[in-house]
């Protein structure tokens, strides 16, 4: 490939926390890669995996969740739910040969304008190293495969 | 065949164990109202009749076929397209129909590692590593046996499905129910419900038919069912630390695993409005996790030793990734 290759990534913001923060990054003039595509949600327990895995099955290369530091959810302690299902779907889709780099989980208050700039900035290229996904094109692939399969036989 | 004026009747086996068929049997004297109020035309397990019989149907002839089994060669794909062809009302009957089942958790490997495990397994003799051969040519002719896909899919993934019945299988007073409701749309008694229903199960979950007894979950250790000294005869299987898909999983089945002290493994697929089960499973299930702290979190998680193969266990090929990745790498087959 002679383009660099432009991850597509996902990524789901709590309404408290990093979601301000992305926007203070946008208000201080802070750059970050325009590869990924922020969610806004009111809390990082919000997350259900199926967000993470409809964003996988439909073409991003990565998903990033963000929320409140351990002990600050404006929900008590809904951010730990987050991280218990995070943990558990790493695992999950490392069994599915996909691999668990691809889906980061990263805590950033209101305030943290830059450190989110820098974590969206070193995730993005971080995919990058990985390379793509492409699930929908992999699976479009199969089934011509399987098209492919039948008129080999009955031809 | 006679034309008896009896609405015609089929049922059919692709990737399954038939074990669906024996639930329809199991429906006891009840098999005797489908035997007077139709005219069964084809059905592989219980009669005779060849897939040419069924091609020279007309079109929309059978008026209600149960199809049982997901779509892993070239024959039920066949057959799947035939039957949606000549069958005014199509059932995806089954787990495999439906979401994909056991035979779905092949989505996990590619053809290769099938072919292996199938073909040169430990209780195999294969020292030509002998493989099939998808033509192959003899003095008579070319004889054809049907190509294997590289994926498992389910049924709605190759044609439209009027309705879906879930379970592996599907309990048999859920059927009697559902053909009892086909026989009163016959007698202009009810009506069908709208396409695309899921028929013969219920609509909340597991755990809502269930009789034990909850309270706020909070487990700081999952165990096998066989790692336990004596199970609780009255407390939920998930706060004893089993790994109980109730949850997630659809009623109807009367919640029998775990009246008997055995978890629910989700057979009955997804609840209402759940679009990927497994999703929905580790929502559940980690959020009653006893720790905040991710190394004692990966500890707990240990104690779930296959979760892919745990949550996905019969909806792997109706999932959103739909297989692993391994399954994209195939060889040549």
């Amino acid at each position: 490939m002679s383009e660099q290759f432009e991850p597509v990534i996902i990524g789901f913001t709590c309404n408290w926390c990093s979601y301000r923060a992305a926007d203070m990054a946008g208000t201080a003039r802070i750059k970050y890669p325009p590869n990924i595509r922020l969610v806004r949600l009111m809390c990082s327990g919000r997350l259900d995996p199926t967000f993470v895995l409809k964003a996988l099955s439909e073409g991003a290369d990565g998903v990033l969740i963000t929320g409140c530091h351990p002990g600050e959810c404006h929900y008590l302690e809904q951010n730990y739910k987050a991280l218990r299902r995070y943990r558990l779907l790493l695992k999950t889709i490392a069994q599915m040969g996909i691999e668990p780099e691809r889906v980061k989980l990263v805590w950033a208050s209101a305030a943290e304008g830059v450190q989110l700039a820098r974590a969206i900035t070193t995730f993005v290229e971080e995919i990058r190293a990985l390379g793509p996904l492409r699930w929908p094109l992999r699976l479009a692939e199969m089934d011509i495969k399987e098209t492919a399969a039948v008129e080999e036989v009955v031809a | 065949m006679s034309d008896n004026g009896k609405p015609k009747f089929a049922m059919y086996w692709a990737a399954s164990c038939g074990g669906c068929e024996i639930a329809v049997l199991n429906i006891n004297e009840k098999i005797l109202d489908v035997d007077a109020n139709f005219e069964v035309v084809f059905w592989p397990v219980a009669m005779d009749a060849k897939y040419k019989d069924v091609e020279a149907m007309p079109d929309k002839s059978i008026l209600l076929t149960l199809f049982n089994g997901g779509i892993r060669n070239e024959e039920n794909e066949h057959l799947a397209i035939l039957l949606r062809q000549k069958s005014q009302i199509l059932v995806a009957f089954g787990s495999c129909a439906t979401e994909g089942c056991i035979p779905g958790l092949a989505n996990f490997s590619n053809t290769d590692q099938i072919y292996e495990a199938v073909y040169e397994g430990v209780s195999t003799d294969n020292p030509n590593h002998i493989r099939p051969q998808y033509n192959y040519e003899v003095p008579e002719g070319t004889l054809h046996i049907p190509a294997f896909y590289p994926a498992l899919r389910t049924l709605d993934q190759v044609v439209d499905v009027d309705y879906y019945m879930p379970g592996c299988p599907p309990e048999s007073h859920q059927i009697a129910a559902v053909i009892d409701l086909v026989l009163k749309v016959l007698n202009g008694e009810a009506e069908l419900p709208p396409k695309g229903a899921v028929i013969g199960a219920g609509n909340s979950t597991v755990c809502d038919e269930c009789g034990r007894k909850r309270h706020v979950k909070s487990i700081t250790k999952f165990v096998r069912i066989h790692e336990v000294d004596e199970i609780d005869p009255e407390l939920c299987l998930l706060e004893q630390g089993i790994l109980c898909n109730g949850p997630a999983t659809r009623s109807g089945c009367g919640a029998r695993c775990p009246g008997v002290g055995a978890a629910c493994i989700g057979c009955y697929g997804p609840a209402e409005g759940v679009i990927d089960y497994g999703a929905r499973l580790m929502t559940a299930v980690a959020s009653v996790i006893d720790s905040n702290d991710p190394d004692e979190i990966d500890a707990i998680l240990e104690g779930i030793p296959d979760p892919a193969g745990s949550f996905y266990r019969f909806s792997m090929p109706h999932s959103l990734l739909r297989m692993a990745k391994p399954a994209w790498s195939n060889g040549n087959r």
